[in-house]
């Protein structure tokens, strides 16, 4: 197809989007389930508000996990042992902590 | 005595939501019918015009009565309706191959015989929205807005928050896209 012919079909295609405008159809009630929203306020979804907060949770707990990736990583290359298994034991240890210290006291 | 659509606003904003619902009974038609140009399910065409109305409700404080209540509201609709676009970007990519066979009856008609292609039939309509789907979000809302509503580029700045010289730039690249489509589908066809 030309160019000619190609500007021609863009034209032709305007025209028929030109004459052929879109329904202006109204569901019937649709400004009662408007003002129904209107008046009962936000609907709170207690999943979707769940589902969101977990979604935005999941950049700061990824952005968390590379920096203390990045620590063990740079702390293992400084000293040259065996640190990672050190660090990530000591990392259990604090994390654990808490734990640890309820089944000593049950003891 | 019907009240004018300035005392229906200052009741709205002084707490009176009943008010609103005339309000709504006028404008949803015109709402809808933008609506439909950039959305085709309905489903999804009824979620866009309930977000125009609750923004409206909720922004109606910022509406100042300098211009007319359905500029106003047209803008919240244009600019809700480019958000759905945005949103929905994955959705544009049907490929031409898919033509159905009406569509290429038109097409190999308006090849042959321009004329003789019909501006008011369904396979003319089904194109023009195969090749509105394929546009780009900035390019699909100001082709819509420049070519097919006819509207001025400084109507479109207003309605779209965009500036002047940008509503151009977007204009320019719009035609640009369209015409890559177009080229597609002759490429697709007949080459």
């Amino acid at each position: 197809m030309s160019n000619m012919k190609l500007v021609d079909l863009e034209r032709k295609l305007i025209a028929v989007a030109r004459a052929n405008p879109p329904s202006d159809l109204v569901p019937p009630t649709f400004e009662k389930r408007i003002m129904a929203l209107i008046n009962g306020g936000p609907v709170h979804d207690i999943w979707a508000v769940w589902a969101k907060a977990l979604w935005y949770a999941a950049a700061p707990c990824v952005a968390i996990m590379l920096l203390f990736s990045g620590w063990a990583f740079i702390e293992s290359s400084k000293t040259n042992q065996t640190p990672t298994i050190d660090l990530a034991q000591q990392l259990d240890n604090t994390l654990l902590a808490a734990v640890d210290q309820s089944n000593d006291s049950n003891r | 005595m019907e009240r004018t659509e300035a005392e229906i606003i200052a009741a709205v904003l002084k707490g009176d939501a009943a008010s609103f619902e005339p309000l709504i009974e006028k404008y949803s038609p015109r709402v809808f019918a933008t609506a439909r140009r950039y959305a085709r399910r309905e489903s999804e065409i009824e979620d866009i015009v309930q977000e125009v109305w609750l923004k409206a409700y909720q922004k109606l404080k910022s509406f100042r009565g300098e211009a007319p209540f359905e500029h106003w509201l047209m803008r919240l609709a244009v600019r809700t309706c480019y958000d759905f676009l945005r949103s929905h970007q994955r959705n544009r990519e049907a490929v031409f191959t898919d033509l159905t066979e009406p569509e290429d009856d038109w097409l190999e008609r308006f090849v042959h015989q321009p004329g003789a292609a019909r501006e008011d039939s369904d396979a003319a309509r089904q194109l023009v929205q195969r090749v509105l789907q394929q546009l780009s979000p900035p390019a699909r809302l100001v082709i819509t807005l420049l070519e097919i509503e006819d509207r001025s580029v400084k109507e479109i700045s207003k309605m779209t928050g965009w500036s002047v010289p940008l509503v151009k730039v977007r204009a320019f690249r719009a035609r640009a896209e369209m015409r890559r489509i177009l080229a597609k589908i002759a490429k697709d066809k007949y080459l």
